[in-house]
Order: C-alpha cells, then structure tokens, then sequence
C-alpha cells in the first residue's frame, strides 16, 4: 500500500554547511524566527528573492545599510507579502531575470490577519512563489499581542491572564488547502530533516506553495531561550502543532503517528499558559485530540490506512531523524 | 510606402492612457476596476491577451496589492503601471508612500473622482490631492489627447528622475468623452522613451536588501533626497515637455498661461474645467475684459517660480479648486497664497471651490466668477460657488440645526 508520497528520510547529513544567515543578525537570544529562516534559506541556497512584510524579521536583517542575508530581500508593508510577490515574480518574468523562487516570509500576523486578502488572492490565482508564514502566535515585533494564531487559552498583552483568549487557532493550512494550491505543508524549526524536505519539495512544484513553520519566541511565550527546540519538539509531540502536508489541497499526508505526550506536558513549559487551570488545560487536550481525529481521518481517505510505519518517539529531545515522510 | 506617423482617433480619455500605456511598452501592469476608470484595466486586458502589449498583467483582488505588485515589479526594474479612482486610491495610500520613498518610477492614471460618503462617481480632484504629500508627482490632464502624451512624459520624466507620477484626468468630462487623438506611430515614441534601464533593481544572487530600517541617523536623508528629486523634476518636465514639442508637435510644461499678457484678472485652474474657461475668458476678451487664465498642469512638484513670475502685474486672481480641504480652503487656493508670500507685490487671491462631485461648471459660472472676483479687492480666502439653495434654505428638523449648521 502506498501510504504517501514524500522522499527520503534526510535526516541532519543533508543539511547544508552553507549559511546564508550572517551572524551579525539581530534576534532575541533563542530566536525561532531567525532559526527559521537559516534552515529554509539552507534548504533553498541563494536561489531565492525574499519578499519581507512588517514583522520582527523587519528588525531581525538589521538596520541600514546592513543586511544579515546572503540573498536579496525586498522590504513591504505588513499586510502586502503576497501582493508584492506577487509582483515581484512577474517584474522579474517581464525583465527576464535569471531564474530564481519568490519567497514571501511573514508572521502569524502578517499571515493569518492583515494580510490574509493578499494571501488568500495570491493562492487564489496560483501565483508561483514559496510562502513561509513562520508563525510564533502573536504579534511580536509590537509587543506580544494575540493574532488569530494565537492559541485558545495563551496570554498576550491584549488577552490578559485574566481574559486569556478565547478562540482556538485559525487553520491556516485547512483554508489555504481549500484553495487548492498544489502544495501546502506544516514543519518547525525543531525539525530540521522535515522542514528540509518540505522546502525542497515546494522548490520542486510550480505555483503557490504554503509553509506553516512553528517558531517559537522565547519572550514571546515566556519560555529560556534554551527550551526552544524542546518548546517546539512537544508542540509535535503532544499533537499540538501537527506535522502533515497537502497535496493539490486534497491529499493529506500526516508525517507523524498519533501523538504520544499529554498536552499538559507542552503547556507546563511555557509562562504563557502557567495562568491555565486544569479544566482549562483538559479542554485544549481535548481541541487536540478532535482536531487529530479529523486529520487522520484526512490521511485514512487519502491512503486507504493510517500513518504507520513511522517513529512516534517524540520525546522532546530532538533526536534527529525521527519525523519522516511516508514512502 | 508611406510611413504612419500618426493615426488620428476618436478616443475617450480611458482608451488614450490605454494606448499610452501601451506606446510606452509597459512590463508590468497590476490593476483594479473601479468607475470611472474600468476601461483602462479592461482595455489593457485585451491589448495583453492579443499579443499588442508584451506585458505580464495581474489581476490583483484590491487597489492596496496593485499598488504593492507594482511596487516589487518595480523594484527588480521593469517598467510598471497601475489605474485607479477614488477610493481605489484612498486605499493605495500606503502604498503610494512606499513606492515614492523607494524612489520607484511608476506611473498611474487617475481618474479623478469623488469620496464618498454620500457615494458619487463624479469629477472631483480631492481623491488626488489627499495624496500630495506621498512623494508622487502628480500631473492633470485638460485634454485626452494630453492624457496620451502625458502618459509617455511621465514615463521619460520619471526614469530619469526616480519618482512615480500619477497622471489625472476628470471622471467622465475626459474618462467617458470621445474627442479626436492622435496615436503615434511605434517607432516614433521608442525614440523618444527607450527602454528603461533602472540604475538600481533588487537582481537574484545579488544580496541586496530593500526598504530596510534607517534609524533615527540615517531617515531623514532619505527624505531631503526625495525632496531633491522633486525639486530637479520640476526642471525636467520642462526639459522633457519641450523634447517631446520636437518629436511630436506638442509641448507641455508645468503651468500653462494663455491671455495673460496685459491681464488684471487671472483665473487659476486645473484639469478639463481649463476648456470651459479658456472659451469664457475668451469670450470676455473680446468685449474687452482684461482677463488671463492659467492652467496649472502639474502639482507636484509645485511650480512655485512659474506662477509667481506669472502673476507678477495682475491685480486680483481667482483659484478654482474643484477639492476641498475641509477645515481649510480650497487646496490649490492655499498653496497660491503660499507661493506669492514672499512677493513684494502680490495680486489679491480669492479662492472658489465649485463643481464638487461633477457639479457642472459652465461657461457662465467662469464669467459670474470674473465678475465676484472683480468685485473683491482684498481677496476673499473660501467662497462657494454654484451650490444650490442656501444652507439657511434647506429645512432641517430644529433638534438637528446645530450640529448641522
Ligand atoms: C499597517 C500596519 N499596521 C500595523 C503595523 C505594526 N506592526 C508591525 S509588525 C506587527 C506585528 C507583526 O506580527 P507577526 O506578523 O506575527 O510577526 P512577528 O512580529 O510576530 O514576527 C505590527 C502590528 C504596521 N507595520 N503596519
Ligand atoms: S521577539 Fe521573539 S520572534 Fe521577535 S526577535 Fe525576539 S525571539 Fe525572535
Ligand atoms: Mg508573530
């Protein structure tokens, strides 16, 4: 039976040496987005044009005229990324540039909120470019307040402890895979094999491909900076934040079996849910588990059976190679 | 075999900045419908479905991502456009901040037209004018056949000076009415605006970032370049409005005087309202009136030398505004005012905001408006004209009268 149609287990020996991310950048200690990006551009080379709307990573290149990428970077306005690449792709199309991919890099914010119209219209007519929404669920660069990425039961500076919020996390990739884009998938920075055989998989598809990379921000979420991967490995591990891909927005493809660590365990970690009581605690474990329910039911259509055959120790402890794809 | 040199036509001003646009061999065009500027987008879809226009054309969800595909079209060196009107603008705003201040040489026609609410589709430069201080030079077309060819200057005027130009013309007076225009033929205008070689494009395996932060050090030369820039511009609209009187027959400047010589009265206007005055004036020439007109064709940058020398010897000007800063008066009333304050002689202004929303302004308002003004000696800074009954006139329920009044 064929399960999937992923590639090989690439695990850490296929990572590139190469760094296009100089160190001069100016991240948080522990910074997810920063790592998220040095894993993309690792997986992508120089071959790439970023097109940069407002978020931290506006602060992150560093300040004129310094610029902490070995690739070009067009800076836009917040709500613009898809628009501009949009644009971009087809200036360089009508002037005939060397060949090179689109990427759009925004956050949560710029992604699931302001510039939703843009992406939701770019995926719309299938622009050809890589979408990254590299998503720390909240606006970080002004401060910690909630986005609609911002999970039910988080602390934000606008969803007080007291008045935390109250709406579970939007589907970003349901709602861009109902637009039937040929490919859209999720990874994290603590995942680097996966999240290096998803890029390379959408360098090799034409057309609007989406990635919804975890990357958690230690001020953010009020964890040491040294928990970040660990933050991010529980996040997968407890089901949290699944790791699965979408094909044409109609074949599901889970990259994981079913989780193995309680929900409590993830949550415990970060300061932004120590103000959570237990029942509070137990209704997101429960959002968890209906929530992959129905992606398993997602994968069982697309391949006839469940994920199996694949590693579910997610420990937390990144252990390397331990995602795969199905194949 | 004869050579086309031009071909004359009946057309409306949204087909001349299509055929503009299209002489101009624009790369990339991002555009969104809006009346009264459908056409344009429509037109420009059909010249780049059948092959007449070697252009990538989006079709964008809203006026905010046209402007920002244009923005990223522009900024790797292809030569872009975008259309729009009203609200469409209104929401560009940000936009239109972002690509003056990457120094980015789009060019967009706007048909000027009112904001709502009340909604109205009709003529009104307040939509253009709101948008002054983004570091776009802005032209007003009287003519279509000068919607056309302003549509090729602004091209040649903003490569060389890296900063986009929105070229206006009237909702419907231009958009909408057919006149005669004449279309040049290809290889007379790929002399006069060759391809546009952007001095400085964001190019793949080049890493180079655009845009990025400037601290508190650094900002404010941006902006005294931009200012720069305009200020080398209003030299090269001349430069390139008298290039193109030799290519093609027609010259376009900054200001546009006619009648002017011995005038004592001068009536300032902008846009196709210039028609309607020139014939008026002309007519109160003719019965001896000492009556000038001048038209200012370009607002930004403001041509402060040119209507300064121009008014030097007038007695009383009139300022037609068809805008409104609310608050404040008539826009280019003010900015008149402003350029005659260090004038050891000034004319006295009077400044008139008339046909608002496509109010009609007739030859008749011109010359009641020569007369009020002739009237006025000290100037009078915000006078209505052509409104219908008076406010006094117009029942309002007597709860309502104060916050109404
Ligand atoms: C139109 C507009 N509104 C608001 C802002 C202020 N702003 C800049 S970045 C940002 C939040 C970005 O959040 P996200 O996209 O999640 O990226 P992060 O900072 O978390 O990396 C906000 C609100 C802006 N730059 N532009
Ligand atoms: S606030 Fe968070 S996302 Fe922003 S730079 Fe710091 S760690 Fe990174
Ligand atoms: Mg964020």
């Amino acid at each position: 039976m064929n399960t999937g149609w992923g590639g090989m287990n690439t695990g850490w020996s296929e990572l590139s040496r190469e760094e296009y991310l100089h160190p001069g950048h100016v991240a948080c200690q522990g910074c997810g987005a920063a790592l998220a990006m040095r894993l993309v551009l690792k997986a992508t080379g120089d071959r790439v044009m970023v097109v940069l709307p407002a978020a931290c990573w506006t602060i992150i290149d560093g300040s004129f005229p310094t610029h902490a990428l070995r690739v070009p970077l067009l800076h836009t306005a917040f709500e613009t990324a898809a628009a501009a690449a949009t644009g971009l792709r087809a200036g360089l199309d009508a002037v005939g540039a060397p060949p090179t991919t689109v990427m759009a890099w925004a956050g949560d914010g710029g992604t699931f909120d302001i510039g939703f119209q843009a992406i939701s219209s770019a995926a719309e007519r299938d622009e050809d470019m890589i979408y990254v929404c590299y998503d720390n669920e909240a606006y970080m660069n002004t401060g910690i307040q909630r986005s609609s990425a911002t999970p039910w039961g988080a602390w934000t500076a606008t969803t007080p402890a007291a008045r935390p919020q109250d709406r579970p996390k939007k589907d970003i990739v349901g709602i861009l895979a109902a637009h039937r884009i040929p490919y859209a998938a999720t990874t994290t920075v603590a995942h680097p094999d996966d999240l290096v055989r998803k890029v390379t998989r959408a360098l090799g598809v034409r057309g609007f491909r989406f990635l919804h990379l975890l990357a958690p921000c230690p001020p953010g979420w009020k964890v040491d900076s040294s928990l970040v991967i660990k933050a991010a490995r529980l996040a997968v591990a407890s089901g949290v934040f699944p790791l699965y891909e979408v094909e044409d927005g109609v074949r599901l493809t889970l990259n994981m079996s079913a989780p193995t660590v309680p929900v409590a365990e993830y949550l415990s970690l970060q300061g932004r849910f120590a103000h959570l009581t237990e029942e509070q605690a137990a209704h997101i474990q429960s959002m968890v588990d209906a929530r992959w329910v129905d992606l398993e039911d997602w994968h069982l259509r697309t391949h006839g059976g469940p994920p199996i055959g694949i590693p579910s120790a997610l420990d937390g402890h990144g252990r390397p190679g331990d995602v795969v794809p199905h194949g | 075999m004869t050579i086309a040199w031009t071909e004359s036509r009946v057309l409306t001003g949204n087909e001349a900045v299509a055929e503009g646009v299209c002489l101009a061999r624009v790369q990339t065009i991002a555009a969104y419908p809006i009346t009264p500027q459908t056409q344009i987008v429509e037109r420009l879809a059909e010249m780049v479905a059948r092959g007449e226009l070697a252009a990538r054309f989006v079709n964008v969800e809203s006026e905010h991502s046209a402007m920002a595909a244009c923005f990223a079209a522009a900024a790797v060196g292809a030569r872009t456009f975008t259309a729009t009107s009203s609200q469409g603008l209104a929401l560009m705003h940000e936009m239109l901040h972002w690509t003056a201040g990457a120094r980015l040489p789009i060019v967009m026609a706007n048909v000027n037209r009112a904001l709502a609410p009340p909604w109205s589709v009709w003529a009104d430069h307040t939509d253009a004018l709101s948008q002054r201080d983004t570091g776009w030079m802005q032209v007003y077309a009287e003519s279509n056949q000068e919607v056309l060819d302003s549509i090729l200057l602004a091209y040649a005027v903003s490569e060389r000076v890296l900063l986009p130009t929105m070229v206006n013309l009237d909702g419907f007076l231009l958009s909408h009415t057919a006149e005669p225009v004449e279309v040049y033929a290809g290889h007379r205008v790929d002399l006069f605006l060759p391809d546009f070689e952007a001095p400085y494009r964001l190019r793949p395996g080049e890493p180079r970032a655009f845009g990025g932060l400037a601290d508190p050090g650094r900002y404010l030369e941006f902006r005294l370049r931009l200012q720069q820039a305009m200020a080398r511009a209003a030299g090269v609209i001349e430069e390139e409005g008298a290039r193109f009187a030799v290519a093609f027959g027609r010259g376009y400047g900054l200001l546009h005087a006619e009648m002017m010589e011995d005038a004592e009265t001068v009536l300032m206007v902008v846009g196709s309202m210039a028609t309607t005055a020139r014939a008026a004036i002309a007519q109160l020439r003719r019965e001896g009136r000492r009556v000038g007109l001048l038209r200012v064709r370009v607002m930004r940058p403001f041509p402060f030398g040119a209507i300064r020398r121009a008014l030097r010897g007038a007695r009383r000007v009139a300022v037609l505004d068809r805008n409104l800063s609310p608050g404040h008066h008539g826009i280019l009333h003010a900015e008149v005012k402003s350029a005659l304050f260090s004038e050891p002689a000034r004319p006295s202004v009077s400044g008139y905001v008339l046909g608002l929303g496509g109010r009609d302004v007739r030859p008749e308002d011109i010359a009641g408006i020569v007369a009020d003004v002739e009237r006025r000696e000290g100037g009078e800074d915000l006078i209505w004209w052509g409104t219908g009954a008076p406010p006094s006139e117009i029942p309002v329920p007597a709860e309502r009268r104060e916050a109404l009044a």
